[in-house]
């Protein structure tokens, strides 16, 4: 069925489908009619869940894990400020191997106050052991909200999994949406079974402390899961294309890269803008490229060596910094090239911060800036290292 | 089609992103995006909105700079610099009952106070259909039916008929 709907409403459409048998959460700006729609459905009763309301993210992420160790589907959502209240429970869940489902309105981090959308909330809490995949469309994130059930919680993986959504440009932008059919979502989304969970049949201990004898081994572990998680994501992408039609490329989605000169790597929707000046500039006689990141974790290693390999230039664009050094993405870039041998040269745009409109011209300087040598950092607007 | 771009503009309250969302939901056959200048939605407040519509997926999220429809809802938020943001051969629609130079005038607030339509969204919403051939009455109100809460649709059907009969 085609909907005419936001990103927010959406991916709760998606939920609505996956189904969990446990949703807490808080809401906050750009997330909130996420979670105002979920609180609809339980109420008039076309979503069968358990709605807990709690006092803060932190709490609404704690009762999430209490609830996954409980060995049910759960789901929560925030943003920014929220997300960062929320960390001390992200490695809890991750490290505890419970498959909480989050989608994150990405959204500035104060101070300055401000409820704009930019990427550094979730970028900050990269290394916390969740699976974080960022969408680009209102499709994408409905289609995510259900693919995320079945790539947490397969027994290969056992991973926590933050959906990110840009907030506004996404979560509030409104586009015609595929709603899959219920049934057929039953048939690629079975319950979830675990024994990673409390069972008075076969009583086992649950959140656990770990010393330094063993403790690394369960880091191994969770190291290993997101290899594994690769995988998993490819057989999604594979099942859900076969019952409802829809192509997902895995870690990364590539656009004119294979013979492209000068390629611009980016995450969530600046990426189609990028695709629209990419399209101007082939007709300039231009060879230009997009590679959208899609999975910061696991992390697009060998697509994003390969993709640039040939190319002249590559260039970051990224709503984030770490200050001090250059944005998260651009670190993360620049490892695989490192890495697989490649020496294209990489540059790091910072843009979007706060909401700033990512315009046609801030690309096109973009393309124009990397194939003369760019500074290593540039401030989109500010234009200093 | 290439991508045809609609601003709306109005003040908080009058429906103006409302119109931009069903215009992007009457677009059924094809792809559109509808969304409003983001932020604190406050009443009286001017507000600006975007529908962008095309054949293929639109994947350009930026706000309209060329537009090939822009539709004033509230004549005090009318501005001469509202041209540069025109595409050539571009539309400047403006609810007035006077004249406007350089752009279209339609008197919206005479044909909703006549239907006893609080705002004007669906009025201007069915004059920039008329006037630019981008959706049909049809398409409307099968927007209307499908997003607008039931005891509202009549009575905005009724006003859609009305400026596609004038």
């Amino acid at each position: 069925m085609k909907r005419f709907l936001s990103g927010d409403e959406a991916f709760a459409e998606g939920i609505r489908l996956a189904c969990p048998d446990v949703i807490s959460a808080y809401p906050i700006t750009p997330q909130t009619v996420v979670v105002e729609r979920l609180s609809e459905m339980v109420e008039d009763g076309s979503l069968d869940s358990e709605f807990i309301h709690v006092e803060s993210e932190h709490s609404a992420l704690s009762c999430a894990i209490g609830a996954s160790a409980a060995g049910v589907r759960t789901f929560t959502a925030t943003s920014s400020q929220g997300l960062l209240y929320m960390a001390e429970g992200l490695p809890y869940a991750a490290g505890g191997r419970f498959p909480v489902v989050m989608m994150n309105a990405n959204r500035a981090t104060a101070l300055p106050w401000n409820i704009y959308g930019d990427q550094r909330d979730s970028l900050a809490l990269l290394d916390t052991g969740w699976i974080q995949e960022y969408a680009a469309d209102a499709q994408e994130a409905l289609d995510m909200a259900v693919m995320s059930y079945y790539i947490a919680e397969h027994r290969d993986v056992s991973t926590p999994f933050m959906v990110n959504l840009d907030g506004f440009v996404l979560t509030h932008t409104y586009e015609n949406v595929d709603i899959p059919d219920r049934e057929r979502v039953r048939e690629f989304l079975p319950p979830y079974e675990t024994e990673n969970c409390f069972d008075f049949e076969h009583p086992k201990n649950i959140g656990f402390s770990a010393g330094p004898e063993t403790n690394f081994i369960f880091k191994y572990k969770e190291h290993r899961a997101f290899e594994r998680a690769i995988h998993v994501i490819k057989e999604a992408e594979r099942r859900f294309g076969e019952l409802f039609g829809r192509k997902y490329t895995g870690l990364a989605e590539e656009y004119l890269t294979e013979d492209a000169d000068y390629v611009i790597i980016t995450l969530g929707t600046a990426a189609g803008l990028c695709r629209t000046i990419a399209d101007e500039l082939r007709r300039e006689g231009v060879k230009a490229g997009v590679l959208r990141i899609r999975y910061m974790r696991p992390f697009p290693n060998e697509e994003i060596a390969r993709a640039l390999k040939n190319a002249k230039a590559a260039a970051v664009l990224e709503k984030d910094i770490s200050f001090g050094n250059a944005g998260t993405v651009y670190v993360n870039v620049a490892a695989a090239l490192q890495w697989a041998g490649v020496s294209t040269p990489l540059y790091d745009f910072v843009g979007g911060l706060g909401g700033k409109d990512i315009t046609h011209a801030d690309i096109r300087n973009i393309y124009e800036s990397m194939g003369k040598g760019a500074p290593r950092v540039t401030f989109m607007g500010i234009g200093v290292e | 089609m290439s991508t045809k771009e609609i601003i709306w503009i109005g003040r908080g309250g009058q429906g103006a992103f409302t119109a931009a969302k069903l215009m992007g939901a009457a677009c059924t056959e094809g792809y559109s995006l509808a969304f409003p200048t983001f932020g604190p939605e406050r009443r009286g407040a001017p507000v600006r909105a975007f529908t962008k519509l095309s054949d293929t997926p639109v994947t350009d999220r930026s706000q309209t700079a060329a537009a090939d429809c822009i539709a004033v809802l509230d004549k005090t938020l009318f501005t001469p610099e509202l041209f540069s943001l025109l595409k050539e051969g571009g539309k400047l629609i403006v609810n007035s009952a006077d004249e406007t130079e350089g752009a279209v005038s339609f008197d919206a607030d005479s044909t909703a106070a006549e239907l006893r339509l609080p705002v004007v969204n669906t009025v201007m919403l069915a004059y920039v259909g008329k006037l630019t051939g981008l959706i049909t009455k049809e398409q409307i109100f099968a927007a209307i039916d499908g997003y607008m809460p039931e005891r509202l649709r009549e009575k905005n059907k009724k006003a859609v008929e009305r400026v596609f009969e004038g």
